[in-house]
């Protein structure tokens, strides 16, 4: 056993300096957190004390500097965006995880992670400035306009991708070795052992890896302010352009004073709450799963 | 790692002098008034900082009318005001030390070649919605709107007598560069951002191009002269004639020492 208490071997009591370093360290991290939350609601306070927090959810339309402050189409949108681009990336990451850890020969699979891997290393800016100067055309020509929902949740999904993908065959290739043999054993076929045994078997791992995913679609900001088009509706058609909550933030925190302002830290104080609340639900549904 | 390594010291001792400068700042200058003005009064106050030891430039926002309040009033020694001085403020000189100037930019392949103040209204309004009515081609307008906040859709809201409640945008953006590049992957839109940052990219081979308002050419010259319609000058203003301090100020923000500051935010500087 392991223990952290004092080795009476060691002259340099290290373990006894190092710990409490190691837990302030560790403090501040978490501390962090708890910081940026308060500074948020602080900076919020003179809207969500004045005009009252149901301003947000009650006022149809966003237009701060008439005050008028309806956040709700712009969530609305940030969920459609996000989990459309989740709904198109888990299957194509999942097929592509699968095909790497079981079917693609090692050479290629080993390409195929590093490109992966590239894929995920692109700053966000970079694939805004592809969909905006590719992808939305593309769009446009297929239905005028271009920028809009759906290109929003195309780039999100490329953007996101890489990230379902190499997590889900981390967690496909740490599935024990015991079970591939217990499959093997009772005379399954590949398909019948991935999908019945390795795929159940690393369920915990895919999943969280879908969350990180999410949660990286609900925050990213640079692409989606690009090509989303950033007008303020309720997203009803895939072709009409959208606002998000990051990015409007993004486009007027730049400009904003007095309540403007503190409306814009609202709507973050929303999205991290939002955030918050997604990863506590993961972390249940995981919890759940485990106990099966 | 050479950088951080006398980048460290450097901190410590700017952060050092400013107590310094804080402790000391017997000069002190309030600069209230225009968003539009305030990040550049900011800058220009930094520049002039530097320059002037032992002084120091506080910029605040709130305005074009809180700078015309706070001038007067003496709260502030320099007011920031994003317009023409009205017949009703006499009592204040006006120190021009900028022009700011919006273009309306089409795709170059857009055969339309001007637009009329009402025609464009009409379009940002929804009332037209086919490049056709306004003798193009049979193809969907989309308008390219300015983000909340920003000076280029304040002017242009002024100048159409709109709210922007009232805008049927297509798309909205933020930066200038967003904007053009908008435009210029779009052959049916419509934007408008700020006449330097357009005349910029157009000659440097974008497609887009800048529409003249009411016969007058959308260029920095033009803007300068003041001649364009859509702009405005950015002033300065104090009550009466500044004292010693405040005119050094002022003098800097006009001079040619601060272009690059005032290019930089797609502003026109005054002199050449």
């Amino acid at each position: 056993m392991i223990s952290s208490r004092r080795n009476s071997l060691s002259q340099w009591n290290a373990d006894q300096r190092l710990a409490p370093l190691l837990a302030l360290l560790a403090a501040g991290a978490a501390l962090i957190l708890l910081l940026v939350v308060g500074f948020l609601i602080h900076e919020a306070w003179p809207v969500l004390n004045a005009g009252g927090w149901q301003r947000f959810f009650a006022d149809d339309n966003w237009y701060p500097l008439e005050g008028r402050f309806g956040l709700l189409s712009m969530v609305w949108a940030t969920f459609a965006a996000a989990f459309g681009a989740v709904l198109l990336a888990v299957p194509l990451g999942l097929a592509g995880a699968i095909f790497q850890c079981f079917y693609a020969p090692p050479a290629i699979a080993k390409l195929y992670r590093s490109v992966l891997a590239l894929l995920a290393g692109i700053p966000s800016v970079v694939y805004g400035l592809w969909g905006l100067t590719v992808l939305v055309p593309l769009v446009a020509h297929w239905q005028p306009l271009g920028t809009s929902l759906l290109s929003a949740i195309l780039i999100l999904a490329l953007m996101i991708l890489p990230t379902v993908t190499l997590t889900s065959a981390t967690a496909l290739g740490a599935v024990p070795k015991s079970l591939l043999n217990g499959a093997a054993a009772l005379g399954l076929t590949q398909k019948g052992t991935i999908l019945g045994v390795t795929v159940p078997a690393a369920r915990n791992g895919i999943l969280s890896g879908i969350l990180l995913a999410t949660v990286r679609a609900l925050g990213e900001t640079m692409a989606v302010l690009m090509v989303a088009g950033n007008v303020v509706q309720n997203p009803t058609s895939l072709f009409e352009p959208v606002r998000v909550l990051t990015a409007n933030i993004a486009l007027e925190m730049a400009y904003a004073t007095g309540t403007h302002r503190a409306g814009l830290f609202a709507s973050g104080l929303l999205l991290t709450s939002l955030v918050l609340l997604l990863a506590w639900l993961a972390a249940r549904v995981t919890d759940n799963l485990r106990h099966v | 790692m050479k950088i951080s390594a006398w980048c460290k010291p450097m901190i410590a001792v700017f952060g050092v002098l400013s107590f310094v400068v804080v402790a000391h700042a017997a000069d002190r200058l309030m600069l209230t008034g225009s968003s539009t003005i305030a990040p550049l009064a900011l800058e220009i106050g930094k520049r002039f900082e530097q320059q002037n030891p032992g002084v120091q430039v506080d910029v605040q926002s709130g305005g074009s009318s809180r700078g015309v309040a706070d001038a007067r009033s003496g709260l502030a020694d320099i007011g920031e005001v994003s317009r023409a001085l009205n017949p009703d403020e006499h009592d204040l000189v006006a120190h021009t030390i900028a022009m700011d100037g919006v273009g309306l930019i089409l795709h170059s392949n857009n055969p339309v070649k001007s637009l009329s103040d009402d025609q464009i209204r009409a379009i940002y309004i929804g009332r037209i919605t086919n490049w056709k009515e306004v003798g193009g081609k049979d193809a969907r307008i989309t308008v390219v709107n300015k983000a909340e906040g920003r000076s280029t859709l304040e002017l242009f809201l002024q100048h159409f007598k709109l709210k922007n409640s009232q805008i049927k945008a297509q798309a909205v953006i933020g930066e200038n560069q967003q904007g053009i590049k908008t435009v210029a992957g779009n052959p049916g839109a419509i934007g408008y951002v700020s006449i330097g940052s357009a005349e910029f990219e157009e000659k440097q081979g974008t497609p887009i191009k800048l529409l003249p308002m009411n016969g007058v050419a959308a260029t920095v010259e033009n803007v300068r002269a003041g001649r364009f319609p859509l702009s405005r000058p950015l002033n300065l203003v104090t009550k009466g004639v500044p004292p010693a301090l405040a005119k050094r100020f002022i003098d800097f923000a006009r001079s040619r020492r601060v272009n690059d500051l005032i290019e930089a935010q797609f502003f026109v500087p005054v002199e050449r």
